[in-house]
């Protein structure tokens, strides 16, 4: 499989996610600045890392969505390529529009950087097949703009439709309905708050995350 | 021409930091301040011919996130 990771000035999570997919993959992933307008022939993976892109200027992720190398993300993700938005890079996926609803100020205000217990909501998808359905599992985060909003109308399709992907189990952000991640129409493009590549190895505190990128490459494989 | 584009969160969404602030100003024993809001003030400088359209597109586009805020244009 070949994938790429997206690196935006300010990412620092592209590092561990590019190390996650190496050991998923037995492949490097093409690292691919924000100035690029394409990405890399045949890629088949896209991976938008944690981080405070542009410093978070404007709004988080709010730049970054508009940089040109997220035009061949964005036409990557209508041509069926999975793409996964973690912390950062799933501000970003909202603020490009390939997800809906919008990351705000965690309402306690405070930043949180703690393991949090997670559901896994639709153990169906490209990215959660590896996980059993309502299986719990935990994902360190990190971050302080992590609070999901959107109307009402917006939840309640994200719900019936199967596409909130993971749910937190205890209030962490202030999220609407506690949502942690979300997928797309489609089902390729996934975003979610915390990390499942710093829970990939056991010297990590814990190994939950690597089957987010294993189920992926037998999925994507297949 | 100058703009002034002020962006604030639509009604109805939550607003931590104007909950925050409001808290403080009761801390210091500011009383009878009903609620706070935070919002953003950017300030442009612009063409004197840029149209409505124009102008209308770049807070669609960038300065506001319309899916939580909304924006009011005012020029000086």
């Amino acid at each position: 499989m070949k994938t790429a990771v997206i690196v935006f000035p300010g990412s620092n999570c592209d590092r561990d996610l590019a190390v996650a997919l190496e050991q998923a993959t037995g492949r490097k992933p093409a690292m691919v600045w924000h100035k690029e307008a394409e990405l890399p022939e045949g890629t088949d993976f896209v991976g938008i890392p944690g981080g405070f892109s542009y410093g978070d200027y404007l709004r988080s992720g709010a730049m970054a969505a508009r940089s040109p190398v997220m035009r061949a993300v964005k036409d990557a993700a209508e041509r069926g390529v999975p793409v996964i938005g973690i912390c950062n890079g799933f501000q970003v996926l909202t603020e490009a529009g390939l997800l809906p609803g919008a990351l705000m100020r965690n309402a306690g205000l405070s930043f949180v950087c703690r393991e949090v217990p997670l559901r896994v909501e639709n153990s169906q998808s490209l990215f959660t097949s590896a996980y059993d359905a309502s299986e719990e599992i935990l994902f360190p985060v990190a971050h302080h703009d992590g609070n999901y909003q959107a109307d009402d109308a917006t939840l309640d399709r994200l719900e019936s439709e199967g596409r909130v992907a993971f749910r937190y189990l205890d209030q962490v952000n202030g999220s609407a309905r506690n949502i942690a991640g979300i997928l797309n129409d489609a089902g390729n493009v996934l975003g979610l708050m915390p990390h499942p590549e710093r829970a990939f190895e056991p010297a990590h505190g814990g190994t939950d995350g690597r089957r987010l990128f294993e189920g992926l490459l037998e999925t994507v494989a297949a | 021409m100058k703009l002034k584009v002020f962006v604030t969160l639509k009604p109805g969404v939550l607003d931590p930091q104007g909950r925050a602030i409001h808290h403080a100003l009761g801390s210091l024993g500011f009383d009878g301040v009903q609620d706070v809001r935070q919002g953003k003030l950017i300030e442009l400088e612009v063409a004197d011919d840029t149209d409505d359209a124009t102008i209308d597109g770049m807070c669609r586009k960038l300065l506001a996130n319309t899916v939580i805020e909304n924006y009011r244009v005012e020029r000086a």
